[in-house]
């Protein structure tokens, strides 16, 4: 029995890339939203319902990382380099929000303001140069050979800017219907208050992004049927559950805020990433570095793609297992414990 | 080639994995003392043991932060700035890197979270276990990461490809290339020594300030033990790693002792002024016929000099000999610390000896100090190359411009100097403060500790507080 070994791995680095999103996605957009709470006691809690969690959760930013440099080093070797400026961006956002979960506590008065701002300006930034990364990916990379051969600012357009700001409110909004589901009182009325609005920016900057990739890039576009101004509807149809995911998704967002319901917002704002995500997969698979390598020349040798394999095959369960353990154990709402800051 | 952008690359990579590896080093070292002050305490009920444990642990989650955020950055940055390696590299390294994440930083990531904030979620044995499992992820961590650099330091396990890439054909040969095992356990060492100098160098600073307190004295001795025991191994073990940079890497040990000429009874320079580009000591200390003995085991023995190699095969001299010796000179004097702080202990009271308690926290930094010096050693001395006969450092560089590269670098020096800067401020501040005040933290609904009666009980459904180690 032979396994297509490069298509398991691009399954595995698309799956890795997505769960960070959906995971770290919240506890950014938390930290998005860190600027709009009523005060201190408010932060703190936002800040207590990730703690636990959030490194975990950027833990499979360092897989899709490193998986895509153990599985497709070329396609790794030519994308890094090519949104070199927007990566360094994140990185440097996210130390400055990652320390900031410990130096907030330890900081006295001016060191725990700073550590405030810098988590709400961290995340916000790393949000932003995950968009820029994310819209500089869409619109494509130029090869030189298998290198990147482009301009250090290829990156910086309009459409990224798009995605930017779309990817910064969706973000917002798993955020805050992630305090929906964890928080109480006034905090929770506020999260509400937030994923509304969160929730409509998304919907509106979802569809514009969409839009915008249709005549940004005309090979996206005719996947989806849109050709020389006009719809084909034998390839548009097959990829109409796609966008219909997305707006069961914004329907049960929708339902869920109006119904008061504390899981399903959540639930809600999850399909919508999920149908964006799926949305852009279809755009440009089996492009790995769109429009010109595929992911089957940017693969590894097979053996060292099996090699990981049998690793994956017995780890994932067991990091999953642990993962969603840990999820159980700090499940319920987080309130202010009386004193404990 | 741009040749701006690769030294400015350089030095971004030296500078960002000179400022990871601080944290690791202390982390390793320190989720065992952790696990080990549990296990005590759980086993022997000495309050003094919990209290050790929930000041350090505060200390480990400032230290542990530090070194994700950190070294989040690393598996990103060999694409951003070293692509051409990376996609050089990955066939055979790819894997050891990604067992790496799977096998350790999520393990790692995962238990933490139940460590630090899972006291009233969890019984006692299963937050022991969390501990636990922590420690074994940081010791995870370090066997790949050491294992994918000794591989770099002298390849084996692999073929070049007919289009010029590399292929692994033995996997075992390629996780435990011959440098490895005497390289990992001396990271270990180094990790331990680490935390027991920052741990000795705490304790001693309580006792100058507070004699009797019960905590600083039980810190202090077992700091004190395992400068005694790690301290004089550490020197054998780097021994043995020594006598394999001689066998599989003779270019970086002639770097290390500033060989020139290659000759029977090399003398031993104990200070020189080495000059690559008169290719000779200018001048020197040394020993007659002990550099032959201390390389090679016998003053007879035959050691290659720098001459022997072409002079682009060569690397630098002079940061390598005296890092080297920075490192060996701070070895030394943990030893002599260890020595002279168990003939305290066996005498009866160490905390009596004010000069020695100085001594401790004058030490407090060596640890670090010498890691540093060591990987400098190491990467230094394996250049020009990037993997030892495979790819020079130069080949490995990304195609990105050096104005990019001076921005990212401006970036990180920025961005490190500032959370250095206050991570510091805060593990010293904790440090003056002291373990007692840092235990009083805990708010008191919150006191109730691992392993005490009420930590299995049901906590207040409605009120799962997440603040119990502040």
């Amino acid at each position: 029995m032979s396994l297509d070994l490069p298509l398991i791995w691009a399954v595995i680095i698309a799956t890795a890339v997505l769960l960070y999103v959906l995971l770290d996605g919240f506890d950014l957009g938390v930290g998005i939203l860190f600027p709009f709470a009523r005060g201190p006691a408010d932060r703190d809690v936002m800040m207590d319902t990730i703690a636990p969690v959030w490194d975990g959760n950027e833990t499979w930013l360092v897989l899709g990382g490193g998986g895509l440099f153990a599985a497709f080093p070329l396609a790794y070797s030519a994308i890094m380099p090519a949104l070199y400026i927007p990566v360094i961006l994140m990185l440097l956002a996210l130390i400055l929000r990652g320390v900031a979960f410990e130096f907030r506590l330890r900081g006295r008065r001016r060191g725990k303001a700073f550590w405030t701002a810098a988590f709400a300006g961290g995340s916000l930034a790393a949000a932003i140069a995950q968009g820029f990364i994310l819209g500089g990916f869409i619109q494509g990379i130029t090869l030189d050979g298998v290198a990147f051969g482009g301009q250090p600012f290829d990156w910086l357009t309009p459409y990224t800017l798009l995605v930017s700001v779309g990817l910064v409110a969706g973000y917002a909004l798993l955020g805050a219907t992630w305090l929906i589901l964890k928080t109480k009182d006034e905090l929770h009325g506020d999260a509400r208050r937030w994923a509304w609005i969160a929730g409509g920016a998304t919907a509106a900057l979802l569809t514009a992004v969409s839009l915008a990739t249709l005549f940004v890039h005309p090979e996206v576009a005719s996947r989806w049927g849109y050709t020389d101004g006009g719809f084909d509807l034998g390839r548009l149809i097959p990829h109409l559950p796609i966008p219909a995911l997305g707006f069961i998704g914004l329907a049960i967002l929708v339902i869920g805020l109006r119904r008061h319901s504390h899981a399903w917002p959540i639930i809600g704002a999850y399909a919508v990433f999920l149908s964006g995500y799926i949305g852009l997969a279809a755009g440009f698979f089996p492009n790995i570095v769109p429009y010109d390598m595929t992911f089957r020349q940017a693969a590894s040798q097979d053996n060292a793609l099996g090699l990981m394999l049998v690793g994956v095959g017995i780890l994932l369960p067991v990091i999953l297992g642990y993962t969603i353990w840990v999820y159980w154990l700090f499940r319920g709402k987080v309130t202010p414990d009386a004193g404990y800051h | 080639m741009d040749l701006e952008a690769l030294m400015l690359s350089r030095l971004q990579f030296a500078f960002t994995i000179a400022f990871h590896i601080i944290f690791p080093s202390f982390t390793i070292g320190l989720a065992s003392y952790l696990a080990v002050l549990e296990g005590l305490w759980l086993t022997t009920r000495n309050e003094a043991f919990k209290t050790l444990y929930l000041f350090w642990v505060k200390i480990f989650a400032i230290s542990f932060g530090m070194g994700v955020v950190s070294g989040v950055v690393m598996s990103y940055q060999l694409g951003a700035n070293w692509s051409a390696f990376s996609a050089m590299a990955s066939p055979v390294i790819g894997p050891l890197l990604a067992f790496e994440v799977l096998t350790a930083f999520f393990l790692e990531a995962s238990f933490l979270g139940i460590m630090l904030f899972g006291w009233k979620k969890v019984g006692p044995g299963l937050h022991f276990t969390a501990t636990v499992l922590v420690a074994v992820g940081t010791l995870i961590s370090a066997f790949w990461i050491i294992s994918a650099n000794s591989w770099m330091q002298y390849p084996t396990g692999f073929e070049r490809t007919p289009e010029g890439g590399l292929i692994a054909v033995d996997w075992m040969e390629v996780i435990f290339s011959p440098t490895f095992p005497a390289r990992l356990t001396h990271m270990v060492l180094a990790a331990y020594l680490t935390t027991a100098l920052v741990v000795g160098a705490a304790s001693a600073w309580r006792l100058l300030k507070r004699p009797e307190e019960p905590e600083a004295r039980i810190g202090l001795r077992m700091a004190v033990g395992m400068f005694a025991i790690v301290a004089p191994l550490q020197l054998l073990v780097g021994d043995i790693s020594g006598k394999e940079v001689l066998r599989f890497q003779p270019a970086k040990l002639a770097a290390i002792e500033a060989f020139w000429e290659t000759k029977a009874e090399q003398a031993f320079h104990i200070i020189a002024w080495p000059d690559r580009e008169a290719e000779k000591n200018h001048w020197e200390l040394s020993v007659p016929k002990v550099g032959s003995w201390i390389t090679a085991g016998s003053s007879s023995a035959e050691i290659k000099g720098l001459k022997a190699f072409a002079p682009e095969d060569r690397p630098p001299v002079a940061v390598v000999f005296w890092a080297f010796r920075a490192m060996v000179g701070l070895g030394i004097l943990m030893i002599a610390l260890g020595a002279w702080g168990a003939w305290l202990c066996w005498r009866g009271e160490p905390e009596k000896s004010r000069l020695f308690l100085r001594a401790c926290v004058a030490m407090g930094p060596a640890g670090f100090v010498a890691v540093i010096c060591g990987w400098i050693v190491a990467e230094v001395g394996r250049q020009p190359w990037v993997i030892t006969g495979v790819m020079r450092t130069a080949e490995g560089v990304s195609p990105v411009g050096a104005g990019q590269v001076s921005a990212s670098l401006l970036g990180f020096f920025i961005v490190y100097a500032v959370i250095f800067s206050v991570g510091v401020l805060y593990i010293l501040r904790l440090i003056a403060e002291g373990p007692v005040a840092g235990s009083d933290e805990p708010p008191p609904m919150t006191q109730r500790a691992p392993g005490s009666a009420l930590a299995a009980a049901p906590e207040d459904p409605g009120n799962p507080g997440l603040g119990e180690r502040r």
